[in-house]
């Protein structure tokens, strides 16, 4: 009956979708008022009744219906409950279902908070967003109806794939949706002001915080992945270069682009026609992450959700919601006029060479990801482009970023002086620069590379600070007007320092974990000892232990130093029941300084097992930076003049930029 | 004016060639985990290994060269995968008969020949590769793999998974009945 229930609301919120689609367009396009209030209360309704499906589900999962052919395929009745719950999403058809669900939830947000918006531009952006919704509805109902009716059911379930049960996974797929499903608002946006002819600079400041805010969330769920694949895969490595996570960082760093170019926007009254078309690659990437994971034109550590029957549906989506948008943009662009010129010397001009650099980074991971496809095809070749690739061409393009990320805020806008910049950055240079020399020659006399991007990590950090004690004139004025100045700073020149410092932290860990780690692969009987860095491994014991729903072996691993106990490392193997599958539970101690990391292999008794050993020194600060950055956008978010909705068009209107 | 409207056409028009090949990539069904293989269309590695029924002759290069197509099928007691093939690979011998040569790979010569026993034994011959030192020649990841080896021993297909059933129908068979088995 639930079920029944479910499938029902999912059917009437396409209906109300179509409705959201057409209606408000139409009254935009006519000055109708009561078709274009039509589209806030179609908004709410389809989230409610998305709301309602989706949790029609989520009981189904719960309670363990098998009836249902997904709760089949996809859970168990001994699986915990967390499980049970990601288990709605761990899968092709409850993933698309929470995408919707998102995708309505941040409608119901335009027509709830977006009460300032002019109407017909808020009409306009819930109009497109149902377009969205529309063709994903249309995408679920048509092909992987979540709803469908085993008879008669079996008593149990097949369980899911033991990879993705993980606390970490468990949240993965939420935030990253929410990423990228936040970037439909401001594609929205842009569509809108396509249709409209209007970009100004209350255009970018309503888009400013729905960017920003699917911005954070995409930087939390990249993160969190990479923090699953460091500690499930059990390679000890935290980025793969796999075509999927390549798949989420290119609508990252789109989007990175985006939120640095609205500011010009909205400063200078500039860069319009390229900021919309950032907005709907933002998007447009976004749903290329989705239609590449879910295929199969590309294989991956993500295959639990391929199909290409599927493919071709989602292909034609794409055709349609992106070579429309462009095809809109390919009319209508040229007609927004830009406001000022400006001189490469100064804010705008460093925010320009932050989008250059951002889009060339985005292309080249484009580039790699597809060339194997793209090979393949023509010539028939397979090859595959891996991190070697990655590492002669993202890492040096990312070190010209970085060194232009501390000196772009010290610059003015319009017109700027190079030199006093770099004068008041000469401590972070002379610090990055000893920085850089220690490690060479302390550490590492052969990884160059790693200590040059050691330095900028060192840079990133320093001049983010240095350029954040230079606005509250820390030490050249009295500590009450420093402190004056401290709590009249906006919110969002605070999150920009949060973040650019953050990202040096991340640059340190990613260095120091990929260049300077210590790995010892070997076998070890119960009893044996080996040397591994400044420590003395000895494999204690392994003994079986019992899950929920695994079997497992546990190996105790002591590291001594100096013959005085340093840590007790537990991985473990699990046999988990209903798939028959053995998932590697790595065993991670950390001081935030470095990570001990120990997964166990294949083996008895006899032959002794193999065990895996790794210190990954400063791993812990490329999560703890990234989290850091995403906190930085947050604190961006609060602002009170990035409110939503907060900005008045009609002052700006009273001087039209055109 | 001109050539500023083209620029802004070029994001369309880079879209369309990425749809071009994403379609083009969807229709020719092509596998994006298949690695290939480098040995198709060139003639047969060395066969050569002691064989797993005692009392029997070695496998020798003369197997493949019997003027008849022949399967080559890498095994071991240990694979799963190897296990779900079995039933097919018994079906093709007894039913459809093809002749197919079988080598243990990588496993004690005791432990093969039980397992085969239990499960039945499709092989027209079969030897051993204890260290596996013959399949690095066939350029073996693991098993189970499947080499179709034609009449004038020129290898025609190499599969690096277990076969199924539609790997028969659409390829094997056609191959065979072309072939003029």
């Amino acid at each position: 009956m639930i079920p029944e229930l479910g499938h029902y609301a999912l059917i009437l919120a396409l209906a109300v979708a179509l409705v959201q689609a057409t209606l408000p367009m139409i009254g935009a396009h006519r000055g109708d008022i009561r078709l274009m209030a039509l589209g806030r209360t179609a908004a709410l309704t389809q989230a409610f009744l998305i709301i309602l499906s989706f949790a029609a589900l989520t009981e189904a999962f719960v309670t363990s219906d098998f009836s249902l052919a997904m709760v089949v395929a996809n859970s168990h009745s001994a699986k915990p409950l967390l499980y049970k719950l990601s288990g709605v999403w761990g899968n092709h058809e409850g993933s698309m279902m929470l995408w919707v669900l998102i995708l309505a939830v941040f409608g119901a947000a335009v027509a709830l908070f977006g009460e300032n918006l002019p109407d017909g531009l808020r009409a306009r952006v819930l109009g497109v967003q149902a377009w969205v919704g529309v063709g994903f509805l249309a995408f679920i109902l048509f092909t992987s109806n979540p709803f469908l009716r085993l008879s008669p059911a079996p008593p149990d379930g097949n369980g899911m794939n033991p990879l993705l049960q993980d606390p970490g996974l468990a949240f993965h797929p939420p935030l990253l949706y929410l990423g990228y499903v936040g970037f439909s608002v401001t594609f929205a946006f842009a569509i809108a002001a396509l249709i409209e002819g209007r970009v100004d600079a209350a255009w970018a400041r309503w888009v400013r915080p729905w960017t920003l805010a699917a911005w954070c969330f995409l930087t939390l769920g990249i993160t969190l992945g990479s923090w699953w694949s460091y500690y499930i895969l059990g390679w000890g490595g935290f980025w793969f270069w796999d075509p999927v996570e390549n798949a989420s960082l290119m609508p990252w760093l789109a989007g990175t682009a985006l939120l640095h170019s609205a500011i010009v926007v909205e400063k200078r009254d500039a860069l319009k026609s390229w900021t919309v078309l950032l907005a709907i690659l933002a998007f447009s990437l976004s749903l290329l992450g989705t239609f590449l994971v879910r295929s199969g034109v590309l294989t991956s550590v993500h295959a639990f959700a391929q199909d290409p029957a599927r493919g071709m549906f989602i292909l034609a989506f794409l055709l349609v919601v992106i070579g429309g948008a462009l095809a809109l943009y390919a009319w209508r662009a040229p007609t927004l006029q830009s406001g000022g010129l400006f001189q490469p010397i100064s804010r705008e001009g460093a925010l320009i060479l932050n989008n250059l650099l951002l889009c060339t980074l985005c292309a080249t991971v484009l580039l790699g990801t597809l060339y194997p496809l793209f090979l393949d095809l023509l010539s028939g070749a397979k090859v595959s482009v891996g991190p070697p690739f990655f590492n002669t061409t993202f890492v040096p393009i990312s070190f010209a970023l970085f060194a232009a990320m501390c000196v772009g805020p010290f610059l003015g806008w319009k017109r700027a002086e190079l030199w006093p910049a770099l004068v008041r950055l000469r401590t972070a240079f002379a610090v990055a620069v000893i920085g850089m020399i220690l490690a060479a020659t302390v550490i590492d006399s052969h990884a160059t590379l790693a200590a040059l991007a050691f330095g900028f990590g060192v840079w990133l950090i320093l001049g983010s600070l240095l350029e954040f004690a230079d606005r509250v004139r820390l030490g050249r004025v009295p500590w009450a007007e420093t402190r004056r100045r401290l709590a009249t700073m906006p919110r969002a020149s605070i999150g920009m320092t949060i973040s650019h410092a953050a990202l040096g932290f991340v640059v340190l860990g990613s260095v120091a974990t990929a260049a300077w780690n210590v790995e010892l692969i070997r076998t070890f009987k119960i009893g044996e000892r080996a040397r591994f860095a400044d420590w003395e491994v000895t494999l204690t014991n392994v003994e079986p232990v019992r899950g929920p729903n695994y079997d497992a072996e546990r190996a105790t691993i002591t590291l001594t130093k100096d013959g005085k106990r340093f840590a007790v490392l537990t991985p473990e193997r699990r046999m988990f029941l209903v798939q028959r599958r053995e998932v590697a539970e790595t065993s991670i101690q950390t001081n935030f300084l470095r990570d001990l990391y120990a997964t166990l292999g294949e083996g008895d008794a006899q032959k002794g097992w193999t065990i895996r050993l790794y210190d990954n020194p400063l791993a812990p600060w490329i999560w703890l930076g990234a989290a850091l950055c995403a906190f930085g956008g947050f604190v961006s978010l609060s602002d009170r003049r990035l409110r939503v909705g907060a900005p008045k068009r009609s002052r700006v209107v009273a001087q039209p930029a055109e | 004016m001109k050539s500023n409207r083209l620029l802004y056409l070029l994001p369309l028009l880079t879209l369309a060639i990425l749809a071009g090949f994403f379609g083009w990539s969807l229709v020719s069904g092509r596998d994006p985990a298949s690695i290939g293989s480098a040995l198709v269309g060139r003639p047969a590695p060395t066969l050569k290994a002691p064989a797993l029924r005692p009392g029997e002759a070695a496998l020798t290069d003369a197997l493949l060269h019997s003027g008849k197509p022949v399967l080559v099928n890498f095994f071991a007691s240990w694979c799963t995968p190897c296990l779900a093939e079995a039933p097919l690979l018994d079906r093709l011998a007894k039913k459809d008969g093809i002749t197919i040569i079988g080598i243990a790979w990588k496993n004690k010569p005791e432990e093969a020949r039980a397992w085969l026993e239990r499960l039945g034994d499709p092989f027209a011959a079969v030897g051993y590769d204890l260290d596996g030192k013959m399949a690095v020649d066939w350029g073996l990841s693991g098993v189970p793999e499947t080499f179709l080896i034609d009449a004038q021993g020129v290898v025609r297909l190499h599969f690096r998974a277990p076969i199924l059933e539609k790997d028969v129908t659409d390829r094997i068979l056609p191959l065979l009945k072309a072939g003029g088995s």
